[in-house]
């Protein structure tokens, strides 16, 4: 068996918050992905999705425990990293093209072949003739675009995404999820796929990973033994999704309940 | 300034990859012509809008400098101490045909404008240097900000009387003057765009793979530029301040001496002729600092048209 393209053991993180005191967002977290692996992860509302996301990237450092990517233990960003986060990431000054170019640029690709490249990727997630324009000319489904196209272009080996769609009203969504399937049919990649949309999250992963609320853990993994290709919308009429759905939502519903509760109460407070 | 869109929304549709099929049949062809009646009488009404501003703009100018002129040609008020528009207009026209006591007008003129602008340079530059070192290293500002908020509370044009002696009577007396006005508000601006950079713009470049340097020029800079350049707007203002005080701490030549000589020979007129040079100046640098700034930043998008352009 090959090894994992992410490993996370027994991690926790803990931030320092503004008041002095310390909040923990993820406690003794441990789950894997396997290489070419479509991972979802599910959690109620501030369960610690998109820290998990942070600790993978490099972005931020685990509190205790260890966080190996493609064999690495991790202490800065890995090589063949992609992230796509959940708001506007796109540099609004930057023309689309250039936006797409950065990554090759930033690797040292020079300006002629990185402009090429972004050209075939700005033609594979169906903006070309948009080129030209900023960010600010474009609605919010094509910045999405534009920033799958930016992640994509830098060939990652582990693509993570952090609630990517959650902005786009649901037709654009299902749009780009069906276009995001298809574009990550045609690389090896591992994805990590954060949401806290439980259809959306059985529409495109292998596995779903539940996540408790707050601290966040692991409180189980689901397979999901869906045939592919599939279409994210048609794929929610057959028999064994609503089955897998109401496998997981059984647990997820408690967590979700938690998490509401505490709301509540620190509303109330 | 105003800043029109060029792009009128309806523009940014004719590109997109599902155009709408063409308008066909009776109702649309109705649509269209509706379409087409609205806008027209759109048009007009803002043309009419505008036509309607610049008359009532004509009238405040009437009304202001005809009282003035009026009430100081009755002697209800004593045009030696408040002038009268016709004197600011023929001490001018002397200025310009005859030239000044100090010299042609265009050389004060120049003098002064040569003082502002290399004070606003230097002041400028500094500031924008400093605001972006400082807001990228966090141990430097910590350190260092108890020194410039004291060096701020300063009332900074009493240093122009020190830079007079420090520089006689060159150009970089007046200068200096300029560079600590404008040093602070760009400083203090470049600063601050430098700590509002997205935190999730500088995660996105760093996970693309941009060094720290790449960093700081593709992504804090042209960030912080909308605020660097707003500070501009204020600044050049300030240089033209500094310019014309430091001229009144010891100068030959330049338009703020030019004021000083004139309030010292009780030439009110002469005041007043001066201090409208130094507005016409200070409008045409304006102008040209907004036009940099929309060739800067063409990457933000239009404010809405509508918006009062002062």
């Amino acid at each position: 068996m090959p090894s994992p393209a992410i490993e996370l053991r027994g991690v926790t993180k803990r931030f320092a918050t503004p008041k002095g005191g310390i909040y923990t967002a993820i406690r003794d977290l441990t789950m894997e992905v396997a290489p070419g692996e479509f991972c979802a992860v599910v959690g109620p509302t501030g369960c610690g999705k998109s820290t998990t996301l942070a600790l993978i990237s490099g972005l931020e450092r685990a509190s205790a425990g260890e966080v190996v990517v493609s064999t690495q233990p991790v202490h800065a960003i890995p090589e063949g990293i992609g992230y796509v986060f959940q708001g506007d990431a796109v540099f609004p000054w930057k023309t689309v093209l250039d936006n797409v170019a950065a990554g090759p640029r930033y690797h040292g690709v020079s300006n002629r072949d990185a402009s090429k490249q972004a050209k075939e990727w700005i033609a594979r997630v169906g903006l070309a003739g948009f080129e030209d324009r900023y960010p600010h000319q474009l609605s919010g489904g094509m910045r999405k675009r534009v920033g799958l196209a930016q992640s994509l272009i830098n060939n990652p080996r582990i693509l993570l995404m952090d609630e990517p769609f959650s902005a786009l009203d649901v037709q654009t969504r299902t749009l780009m999820e069906n276009e995001l399937l298809s574009l990550w049919a045609a690389t090896s990649a591992s994805v990590v796929f954060v949401t806290h949309d439980l259809e959306e999250a059985i529409a495109l992963a292998d596995r779903v990973v539940v996540l408790t609320a707050g601290p966040g853990t692991v409180k189980g993994t689901f397979s999901v033994d869906l045939p592919r290709p599939r279409n994210v919308v048609e794929i929610r009429f057959q028999p064994r999704f609503a089955q897998i759905y109401e496998a997981i939502w059984s647990q997820l519903r408690d967590e979700v309940l938690v998490s509401y509760e505490r709301q509540k109460h620190a509303a109330a407070v | 300034m105003s800043v029109r869109s060029t792009l009128p929304p309806s523009s940014l549709d004719l590109k997109s990859p599902h155009p709408n099929p063409p308008p066909e049949g009776e109702a649309n062809r109705a649509a269209g012509s509706i379409d087409a009646e609205l806008s027209a009488r759109r048009a007009a009404a803002a043309r009419r809008h505008r036509l309607q501003v610049y008359a009532l703009r004509l009238a405040f100018a009437v009304v202001w400098l005809g009282s003035w002129e009026l009430t100081t040609r009755l002697n209800w008020v004593d045009p030696f101490f408040v002038g009268q528009p016709s004197g600011v207009v023929s001490r001018l026209w002397t200025w310009i045909t005859e030239g000044t006591a100090l010299g042609p007008l265009w050389l004060q003129a120049a003098v002064t404008m040569e003082e502002a602008v290399l004070g606003f340079l230097v002041g400028a530059a500094l500031g924008v240097v400093f605001g972006i070192v400082l807001g990228r290293i966090r141990l430097l500002a910590e350190v260092l900000s108890p020194f410039i908020k004291a060096a701020n509370a300063i009332p900074r044009v009493v240093l122009g009387s020190l830079f007079a002696i420090m520089f006689g009577l060159s150009v970089w007396g007046k200068a200096s003057t300029a560079v600590v006005l404008v040093f602070f508000v760009v400083f203090f601006n470049a600063f601050q765009g430098v700590r509002e950079v997205d935190r999730n713009l500088i995660a996105n470049a760093r996970i693309l793979g941009a060094d720290n340097r790449r960093l700081t020029t593709e992504i804090i800079i042209p960030s912080a530029m909308s605020w660097i350049l707003a500070s501009l707007h204020i600044s050049f203002g300030l240089a033209i301040v500094g310019a014309v005080v430091g001229e009144l701490f010891g100068a030959t030549a330049g338009l703020g001496q030019l004021i000083y000589n004139a309030g010292h020979t009780f030439d009110v007129d002469g005041v007043f002729a001066g201090m409208f040079v130094l507005a016409v100046l200070a409008l045409i640098a304006e102008g040209v600092i907004t036009a940099i700034e929309n060739r800067l930043i063409k990457w933000r998008p239009k404010q809405l048209s509508g918006e009062i352009p002062i």
